[in-house]
């Protein structure tokens, strides 16, 4: 029996998750809040980056699910003891990339090491050669004859399950679209592949298929290789990569969710109440704006992190205090604030039942702005040594693990690459939809 | 005759593409010849801007366009012209001025360099000769101290000034026609008279010809030789203007007439136009007012009358009532119902509201300390009493207080001084619970119903906010239950509670905001110029509606306006402010028929009339209002006033009444 465990930074992370299912319920019975999320669906781009930004939540969600199992049982007592390292759902999925570590650095894809050693053969005369690695291309009996054409082998089998997929994914479209419009299921295929839909289909179909085609990749060949090599200790980089997401997603995420109660309260406070309470919450934000027992490993690197959020939820909640002190400070003079209070309405109902509202659109974009800001801000923060944990895996710990990595000869490239792929795929999708979430709430640019 | 100056033939417009473009001018046909001034008359919405922006081909790009006809000017096709050519027109030939002057200028150039460009850009005037040129301009628009004047910013002028300074813009090329887009509609009444003053006099000095676009009938008396009418895209009437006032052809001429307050229809109800225009972006089969026109019948629904002559003179009129070929039947009496008010008889004269010597003040903050270095005198005590059920005025231009009068009394700002008694109580000593237990006895009507709504809210919502906050009705059925009696009582379906507020028109919008006001069961309402943002069509229902209710109910109204017309019609009794003060306070009648203060009888005086030929002297007032936070001494109004003698400029004068009617000026003490 496994033992589950909930560290800090889970806990906040479901809640944030059920906080937006929670919005996204409400906002589906009230129409304007419907509108500007329909404009943002029907948006290309941002069709496209949503998807891309699910399938980096997914993989951050299941390593937010975490555990610790059970250790073998040597019959001397009927008790459990647990190991002491906490692993994730994710780990369990990626087990063949957490557990076969080589013994240093090797590149993509390569089957033999990447630093000399010597080996000592059985005649007792010893050369320096690169050895074969443990587990990358183990399966290969001549690496130099057969690495090409299995590679060509398992590139071909990925792009076969990744279009067999794609289509079965059509398919199962094509008829939810079909059930919902009262249209044949072939005419609804087909209006997806011309385009006609009104949320772009074909290119979520597309984006789709593209993250699976990846997917299978993934699947085929990091089973056998090491697609994004190995680090200093033998680590797979490309597992780390996909650790490092869950880091990136909480910074971003969980710094707003610190961050919102602060500017929202201090910031319609200070618009709505005016005078000395104004002046108080101006003067913190003027200056916060030029500003030992744990069980395990993990929980202290979580505990880390969750400051780390924290600190840069407190440092930066100012400029959404700020818009929001100057937007209640606008709308406490509208028709319809004075209008309530005429009617006797109390200040807190003022507050949540005409300011928030109409302030709610503002939260939200300057949260999906701030969101790739954060994430490039941790990878600056480790980098620079005062991040997240050192043992924990982020992109900025790789990043920064790639500085002496860089220097030496020959240059060990790998880990830089792969944690900036992903990195710049992240950011760019978030910058993408934020962009497109801006569009859908600015009054200027479609009139109603 | 010559040729007309500007020729326009069956012009369309579609802004948008596709089956829902808009369509807001659909086959206008109109010249106007040199030196003539010519209206367009319409309610918003009618097309009646686009059609002028179409002459200089200035449509909202890229979605407007001319879809049809042509715009001759003396007899250049100008539809046709490549958009290089039109830079020769526009300014040059044909100037325009806005109806906002306050963003009609750019705030970062000096007045002097504005308008050096137009010079620069159309007669290559360069240097001292421009500068003596932009120095003549202004002077001819009325600017004093013109030297100073050209190196100052827009900011730094009023209202009336920037109006004025656009129209040294507009003169600077030497038009041959002047379009001015409501040129007035954002000005004070005595602002107003003298910019349309100054355009007469232009006009006779340089012979341009003048189309002039507005929905106010005053106006269009005042000063037009020729009147075109328009509505939903089309023209309905065309006409001489003394012809279209002795005898206006098309129902909707009649109506526009009918529907404005005066005080000769104060026991009636205001003839009203039913609904409001309708949305331009479908083809219509019948006669475009036949929805709303209370002579239609079957055959206005089905056949889209004719553009016909009436008897010579170039009186045109779009209707089946003026055509011969077409019978109408016999006109029911019905539609001559007017409903008949009982004179507003509530209450015995006892006084529901009693002000005295109200004050607002707001204080001036600077530095650091945000130290108190002087005062905005809004509202310098002011004194009032409101009897249950009548009516009482607050008229006076922007800027002189009226409107934050009527918030200090009902505490939405704390007064500074003074006392409010409702009702026997006290309300200034009055905080927090207290306060709030009492407010549903006193409401508030906004000016704009666009911004008096949370748009996130639903109008059943925002009805039903009130009650809950007062405690009235004791289940969410019986509110939602007296939500519907409300919407019933104003004029509206219950069936729209569930709606959001975007979704309705003006007008539909300010009986929401009356409804809201109605739930938590006032005794007085101050209304804020309930009517200003509505067309006039529009007014006429509103108007009917509190003036219904208050017979109904027995309310007390505060009507705070600009408009003395409406005064006319719904108050008993007026109170003019100026800069703070109350300057004259009387019976309706008696203030309005025998103003006693110069202010008063400026105001007045300035009004356009809608009969052209009772022309009353207009009493110019010179100037600006001062600023209410350095009024001037003695009599605020010395300043302006053309019978200021030496004792005004002292101390301000004490209040002298006879029979009601109390004044506060030296020539009465």
């Amino acid at each position: 029996m496994i033992m589950p465990v909930i560290l800090w930074t889970d806990a906040l992370v479901f809640l944030l998750v059920a906080v937006v299912l929670t919005f996204a319920l409400y906002a589906r019975s009230k129409p304007h809040l419907r509108a500007p999320w329909r404009h943002v669906l029907g948006s290309r781009m941002a069709s496209a980056s949503i998807v891309i930004l699910l399938a980096y939540v997914v993989i951050g969600l299941l390593d937010s699910l975490h555990y610790r199992a059970p250790l073998e049982n040597n019959g001397a007592s009927d008790e459990v003891h647990y190991g002491v390292e906490v692993l994730s759902v994710l780990d369990y999925l990626l087990e063949p990339l957490h557990t076969r570590t080589e013994k240093t650095y090797s590149a993509p894809f390569a089957t033999h090491l990447y630093t000399r050693e010597t080996i000592q053969h059985p005649d007792g005369s010893q050369t320096r050669e690169y050895p074969r690695l443990t587990w990358g291309g183990r399966h290969l009996a001549d690496p130099e004859a057969d690495f090409r054409s299995d590679i060509l082998v398992r590139v071909a089998t990925a792009c076969l399950q990744a279009l067999l997929l794609s289509g079965l994914l059509l398919l199962l479209l094509g008829f939810w679209l079909a059930r919902r419009t009262q249209y044949t299921p072939g005419h609804a295929i087909r209006s997806i592949l011309a385009g006609r839909t009104r949320t772009p289909l074909r290119v979520i179909l597309l984006t789709l298929g593209l993250l699976l085609l990846l997917f299978c990749l993934a699947l085929n060949l990091s089973t056998a290789y090491h697609v994004f090599g190995t680090d200093k200790v033998g680590q797979d980089v490309f597992y780390q990569t996909l650790k490092s997401i869950r880091t990136g997603l909480v910074i971003g995420t969980l710094t707003t969710l610190v961050m919102l109660p602060f500017a929202i309260l201090m910031g319609i406070l200070a618009g709505y109440a005016r005078g000395w309470i104004d002046d108080l919450i101006q003067y913190i934000y003027y200056v916060a704006n030029h500003p030992e027992k744990f069980e395990t490993a993990l929980e202290r690197a979580d505990i880390r992190l969750l400051f780390l959020c924290i600190i840069l939820g407190i440092t930066s909640w100012t400029g959404l205090c700020r818009l929001l002190r100057g937007e209640s400070l606008k709308l406490r003079e509208s028709e319809y604030i004075k209008a309530a209070v005429a009617l006797g309405v109390s200040h807190a109902k003022v507050i949540t039942r005409h300011i928030l509202p109409n302030v709610m659109h503002i939260v939200l974009i300057t949260v999906v702005l701030d969101f790739s800001g954060l994430v490039l801000a941790e990878a600056v923060l480790s980098y620079v040594g005062v991040g997240v944990d050192p043992t924990m895996n982020s992109w900025g710990n790789m990043i920064n693990s790639a500085r002496l990595e860089m220097a030496r000869e020959p240059v060990v490239w790998w880990s830089l690459l792969s944690a900036f792929l992903f990195m710049f795929t992240l950011v760019l999708a978030a910058n993408l939809f934020s962009d497109a979430v801006r569009d859908a709430f600015d009054p200027r640019l479609h009139q109603r | 005759m010559s040729q007309p100056l500007i020729k326009l033939q069956d012009l369309s417009v579609r802004i948008g593409y596709g089956e829902r473009a808009i369509r807001p001018v659909d086959g206008v046909s109109f010249e106007i010849n040199r030196g003539e001034t010519f209206a367009l008359l319409g309610e918003s919405g009618c097309g009646k801007s686009m059609t002028a922006l179409s002459i200089l081909r200035l449509l909202p790009q890229p979605a407007g366009r001319i879809t049809g006809g042509h715009v001759y000017l003396d007899g250049e096709d100008l539809t046709a012209l490549p958009e290089i050519e039109m830079r020769r027109i526009r300014g040059r030939r044909v100037a325009m001025i806005f109806q906002e002057p306050m963003t009609s200028l750019n705030p970062v150039l000096s007045i002097g360099d504005q308008i050096g460009e137009s010079l620069r850009q159309h007669h290559q005037m360069k240097g001292r000769a421009a500068r003596e040129r932009v120095l003549e301009l202004l002077d001819a628009v009325g600017i004093p101290d013109v030297q100073r004047r050209y190196d100052e910013y827009p900011h730094q002028l009023s209202g009336g000034m920037k109006q004025r300074v656009m129209i040294a813009i507009a003169l600077a090329g030497e038009p041959d026609l002047l379009i001015a887009d409501e040129p007035t509609t954002a000005l004070d009444v005595t602002i107003q008279a003298q910019v349309l003053e100054l355009l007469q006099k232009i006009q006779r000095e340089t012979h341009m010809a003048i189309m002039l676009i507005t929905h106010d009938l005053g106006i269009v008396a005042g000063m037009v030789d020729r009147v075109a009418v328009m509505y939903a895209g089309q023209l309905v009437e065309e006409a001489s203007r003394n012809r279209f006032f002795a005898d206006a052809g098309h129902p909707y001429s009649q109506r526009l007439f009918e529907s404005l307050p005066d005080v000769g229809k104060r026991e009636h109800a205001l003839r009203t136009i039913p609904g409001f225009v309708p949305a331009l972006d479908h083809d219509f089969r019948g006669c475009r007012f036949a929805e709303r026109c209370d002579q239609a019948w079957d055959h206005c629904h089905t056949h889209a009358p004719s553009w016909r002559i009436e008897t010579g003179d170039h009186h045109h009129v779009r209707c089946h009532l003026a055509d011969e070929n077409v019978i109408a039947p016999p006109r029911s009496t019905t539609t001559e119902k007017i409903l008949r008010h009982a004179a507003s008889s509530h209450g015995n004269g006892e006084a529901l509201l009693d002000v005295s010597d109200l004050q607002v003040h707001f204080p001036i903050h600077k530095g650091v300390f945000k130290r108190v270095v002087g005062h905005v005198y809004a509202v310098d005590g002011i004194s009032l009493s409101i009897p249950r059920g009548q009516t009482q005025a607050l008229v006076g231009e922007s800027g002189c207080g009226k409107t934050t009068a009527g918030m200090g009394i009902l505490q939405l700002l704390r007064p500074t001084g003074g006392s409010v008694h409702f009702d026997g109580i006290e309300l200034t000593g009055l905080r927090g619970e207290r306060l709030r237990r009492r407010r549903s006895d006193f409401q508030f009507i906004f000016q704009d119903p666009y911004s008096s709504m949370n748009p996130r809210m639903r109008v059943g919502d925002i009805v039903e906010e009130g009650m809950i906050a007062q405690g009235i009705g004791k289940s969410r059925q019986a509110r939602r239950q007296r939500v519907e009696e409300l919407f019933t009582h104003v004029g509206l379906s219950p069936e729209h509670v569930q709606r959001y507020p975007h979704e309705f028109s003006g007008g539909q919008r300010q009986r929401i905001c009356i409804a809201r006001a109605l739930a938590v069961d006032p005794r007085l309402v101050v209304c804020d110029e309930p009517t200003s943002a509505l067309d006039v069509s529009v007014q006429a229902q509103i108007l009917n509606l509190l003036k219904q209710l208050q017979n109904e109910l027995g309310l007390s109204y505060l009507f705070i306006t600009h408009n003395l017309s409406v005064v006319a019609y719904l108050a008993d009794r007026v109170a003019v402010m100026y800069l703070g003060r109350i300057v004259e306070e009387g019976p309706v009648a008696e203030v309005l028929e025998r103003p006693l203060h110069p202010y008063t009888r400026a105001l007045i005086s300035a009004i356009p009339q809608v009969e052209p030929d009772s022309r009353r002297e207009v009493i110019r007032l010179e100037g600006d209002m001062p600023s209410p936070s350095n009024p001037p001494s003695g009599c605020h109004f010395h300043p302006r006033c053309p019978s200021a003698m030496p004792e005004c400029r002292e101390r301000y004068p004490e209040e002298s009444a006879s029979s009601g009617h109390r004044v506060r000026c030296f020539l009465y003490d």
